[in-house]
């Protein structure tokens, strides 16, 4: 196992936050429970999820899997859209990374179907340092919302998110995740 | 001027021991009537701020969760909680953002400062501030609304900068523990302090023009040499980093004036590369900031130059492994070398040959020139271009010493795949370093973190080689200002909207993939018949680019502000003539009065104006105020992914329908105009997002229906072409049937009646309301 693995440690050496740091998801389990426990999630898609390739797919697809089975609204930022597009998934929404972020702060915000805010942000597929920095936003700022990241980097401002792992076991990770979010 | 009267006898009385003192004589020469803004304190421009950041909220994104600035500290605001002072979180990211755009702006005026001293002890103080001949009658238009005072020579700049320098000094002092308390308030001296930035910045650029024969404001200013192999490696090279063109200056005269033009290259990195083709045609630009340790490493320059502003403060150490002798130039970098200025330039010369110091400071320009220009001539064949980029066997055997710790992928800013490259290398083949060589920001981190002390970075500019040699491109040399007559013949198409934008590409080279982008969205917009304006490092990152017959950009269209124009004003400080340009179209065209007038031309610009700013690889504090000068000024800044560094965004929202409302000044009611423009500073996390978005925010209220037709074309057309479909806030765009794109009338019409729109009045947008025409009964 390579030295960063299974480490919470932040995937850039120097984004060092704290003291408040992201619970550390040490079983795909956990985090499908979670999901399953949310009365509103929402799923946040960034351009790389496209680009991102596990074993005979891309990561998108399997957020699609993902947003299927457990029935969460996606929000595709930067071009991701076209991607969910030509795959022919519909997103809830598009919009800008930063202006998701900046509206997941707001208490008044409604959500994109105007039925309320929203209890549970899982991110996924940005450029690390700008997940981190919205993530940062929201851990300051949405006192109400918790926020988990499906990356195979740890993100130390989500409330939850996974270590450093490998791409081999990130895809385990979401097999199991997807597997147990659906259904009662 | 003090007047000292011991007895006055008048009619009315008996005075005595009466003492006047009077600052300063002003000679009124100016017959536009003063506005209401001349000099302004901290506050005076504090009700406009508040009307923008009603609008345009700030996002925090917090890039430290403690505050360590005093000794209570650290104090952990997470949360918002506070801290020992008192301050919250909010207040503390506003508050290093003012930090930012405080040392920003204070290195500008700074630079400003040294620059105008250096050229009326030059130039005298009577030396008029020629930048365009006829062709420019409003000089210096930031000055002239800022300040209210209109510059004719080099001395009257001189109060200008005190008013700036004492600006920078309150700003500074707001930022103390126990001072401001609110974000908002903050966030309004942010605003200040960029737009004193302008001043500062126009101050440098329209003094250096005046006096060194710089491009006055020349359509057609050369195209000049940018690249490194355009460098010739077979003469002597003095490379020259940084901002301040006054040493490059002196070997330039003092080559000239001695012989040897012709005979040494003259390069430069960063914006003292722009400034040193302004002033020689035969100067050659290397690249942007990010080239440094390459052009460092590669052996070429035999002497290095270093004046201020973005140097790699290991320049000194980087040249030494190359044994190449530096100067330092400027008080402001001085490199731990010893002070040789007094010395006889020979004895200098005499002590970098011989290896005796590693380098010297001389804060002499001229003496800067005669030991930079015999050095390099007396080193160069004893050098033999020693460069410390390894042989491809040394990489590959190096490369085997790899142990795949990943150490070096995590300490990238751009997460580049150095590992797998590595693995690759190690097993013969350099093409996957390579390919990391375009999207290397240079920055060495990687080198730093290597456990055993690999010199990635060397490796990756070895195995691109190839295209490093390759690089030979050409960029119009920074013309300056934008001519009056311009304006006037752009003016009504752009604020009527049917030039659909002024975009700037501006700043720095922290791009998240590479210079290539820029050089792909100025040329898209430029096609798309945009302004398209460039400065700095960005307009030398718009020129790396050829097109299939092997012109660059800057050969395929033309220098005027004109339709289809991409426009290089220069370096860093020529940033202010595209604020210039700005505000010259509300007092030329408009007629705006623009003395002191603050508030009125921002109101004008934001409603009227579809300028965006675009810092794709935005890094440092200069770019923060630079940027936060836009703000103030109503102008819209996109930045890259890495802006989000600068934590936080000011961003509207587009879903709150009664943020966008402005006032009609033809009937005092308030009108919806929808969100035009949707942001005031904003990162896009592709390049894709950023040329959507820079359409959008190119979009102002006052757009007449045909302007705003064109002007969401082209955002339609980006839009289905890069996300692949409709944009979906289409409906908050069209205000009457006749804004739609005749072309598409019937898919929007059907989008239209889906979203339940409802058609408004396209009003003659304020959102001041003393401008106010008629007021409502």
């Amino acid at each position: 196992m390579k030295k960063d693995m299974a480490t919470a440690e932040p995937w850039q050496t120097a984004e060092i936050p704290g003291p408040k740091k992201a619970l550390v998801i040490t079983k795909p389990e956990v985090a499908a429970a979670m999901i399953k426990r949310a009365k509103r999630h929402i799923l946040i898609v960034g351009h790389k999820a496209a680009e991102i390739e596990l074993e005979d797919k891309k990561l998108i697809d399997c957020m699609i899997e993902l947003a299927k089975k457990a029935n969460i609204p996606v929000v595709a930022t930067a071009h991701a859209i076209s991607e969910f597009l030509k795959r022919g998934y519909q997103p809830a929404g598009w919009m800008p990374a930063v202006d998701i972020g900046n509206r997941l702060t707001d208490p008044e915000w409604k959500g994109l179907d105007g039925n309320g805010p929203y209890d549970l942000a899982l991110f996924v597929g940005l450029p690390y340092y700008m997940e981190w920095t919205i993530l940062s936003g929201l851990k300051h700022f949405a006192p109400n919302l918790k926020t988990m990241t499906l990356d195979n980097v740890y993100q130390p401002n989500a409330s939850w998110s996974f270590p450093n792992i490998s791409a081999k076991d990130w895809l385990e990770n979401l097999k199991v995740i997807i597997e147990k979010v659906g259904g009662e | 001027m003090r007047v000292k009267i011991g007895e006055l006898k008048t009619d009315v009385g008996l005075v005595k021991n009466l003492e006047l003192s009077i600052g300063r004589i002003v000679e009124e020469k100016w017959a536009e009537p003063m506005g209401p803004t001349p000099f302004p304190s901290l506050t005076a421009l504090r009700e406009w701020d508040m009307k923008l950041l009603q609008r345009y909220k700030p996002f925090y994104m917090p890039f430290c969760d403690v505050c360590c600035l005093c000794t209570f500290g650290k104090c952990d605001l997470t949360g918002n909680k506070r801290g020992a002072c008192g301050i919250d979180m909010a207040g503390q990211q506003s508050r290093i953002v003012l930090i930012a755009c405080c040392i920003g702006a204070a290195t500008h005026i700074g630079h400003a400062r040294h620059l105008v001293e250096h050229l009326i002890e030059t130039f005298g103080r009577r030396h008029p501030l020629d930048v365009g001949g006829l062709n420019v009658q409003v000089e210096a238009p930031v000055t002239r609304l800022v300040c209210g005072v209109k510059p004719e020579t080099l001395g009257d700049l001189e109060e200008v900068l005190d008013y700036v320098e004492t600006q920078v000094t309150h700003l500074l002092s707001v930022a103390h523990t126990g001072q401001e308390g609110s974000n908002i308030d903050f966030e309004s001296k942010v605003f200040h302090a960029g737009m004193i930035d302008q001043v500062g910045m126009e101050v440098a650029d329209i003094a250096q023009i005046a006096t060194y024969g710089f491009p006055k404001a020349d359509p057609e200013a050369p195209l000049v040499d940018l690249g490194f192999g355009t460098i010739n490696v077979e003469k002597p090279v003095i490379l020259c980093i940084g901002h301040n063109v006054v040493p490059s200056v002196g070997i330039i005269d003092y080559m000239k004036e001695n012989g040897f033009d012709g005979e040494i290259e003259v390069c430069g990195l960063c914006c003292t590369a722009h400034d040193i083709t302004r002033y020689y045609k035969r100067g050659k630009i290397v690249g942007p900031i990010s080239w440094q340790l390459r052009f460092i490493r590669s052996g070429v320059p035999d002497v290095v130059v270093l004046d201020e502003q973005c140097i790699r403060t290991d320049s000194l150490y980087e040249a030494q492994k190359i044994k190449a002798p530096v100067i330092v130039a400027s008080e402001k970098n001085c490199m731990g070398l010893q002070n040789r200025t007094n010395d006889p330039a020979d004895a200098i010369v005499e002590d970098l040959v011989g290896g005796k110091m590693p380098g010297a400071l001389i804060l002499d320009p001229e003496k800067v020139g005669e030991v930079a220009v015999k050095v390099a001539l007396k080193v160069t064949p004893l050098r033999k271009k020693f460069k410390v980029i390894p042989e491809v066997d040394e990489v590959i055997q190096r490369a085997k010493e790899c142990r795949q710790c990943n150490d070096c992928r995590r300490a990238c800013p751009q997460d580049l795949h150095i590992p797998e490259a590595m693995k690759a290398a190690a097993e013969g083949t350099l093409a996957k370093l390579a390919d990391l060589y375009e999207l290397c920001v240079g920055c060495g981190r990687c080198e730093h973190a290597c456990p055993v002390g690999l010199p990635v970075h060397s490796f990756i500019v070895k195995a691109g080689e190839k295209k490093l040699k390759e690089e030979t491109y050409k960029v119009r040399a920074g013309r300056g200002a934008i001519q009056d007559v311009e304006i006037r013949n752009v003016g009504s198409p752009i604020v009527l909207g049917e030039i659909p934008g002024v975009v700037a590409f501006v700043g720095c080279a922290n791009y998240p993939k590479g210079g290539a982008e820029v050089a792909e969205m100025c040329t898209e917009f430029a096609n798309r018949r945009y302004i398209v304006v460039t400065s700095g490092c960005a307009a030398m990152s718009a020129g790396m680019y050829k097109d299939e017959e092997g012109k660059v950009p800057y050969e395929t269209f033309t220098g005027e502000f004109a339709a289809g124009g991409i426009v290089n004003v220069g370096s860093c400080v020529a940033n202010s003539h595209i604020a210039g340009a700005a505000i010259k179209i509300a007092n030329i065209f408009a007629k705006r009065n623009l003395r002191a007038n603050y508030e009125e031309i921002a109101d004008y610009i934001l409603n009227r104006v579809g300028a965006v700013g675009v810092a794709w690889g935005a890094y440092s504090q200069k770019a923060a105020s630079i940027a936060s000068g836009c703000w103030r000024l109503g102008i819209p800044v996109v930045v890259g992914p890495h802006g989000t560094k600068y934590r936080r965004m000011l961003l509207g929202r587009a879903d709150r329908g009664e943020d966008w409302h402005v006032y009609d000044a033809r009937t005092g009611e308030k009108v919806y105009v929808g969100p035009a423009p949707e942001h005031l500073f904003y990162a896009a996390e592709t390049k894709e997002e950023a040329m959507v978005m820079i359409a959008k925010l190119c979009m102002r209220p006052n757009d007449t229906t045909k302007g705003r037709a064109i002007k969401l074309t082209h955002y339609i057309d980006l839009h289905k072409r890069l996300f692949g479909t409709m944009p979906e806030d289409i409906h908050l765009f069209v205000r009457t049937i006749g804004d739609i794109p005749i072309t598409m009338k019937d898919e929007i019409v059907r989008i239209l009646e889906e979203k339940k729109w409802k058609e408004t009045v396209v009003p003659d947008p304020t959102l001041l309301p003393r401008l106010i025409r008629k007021r409502k009964e």
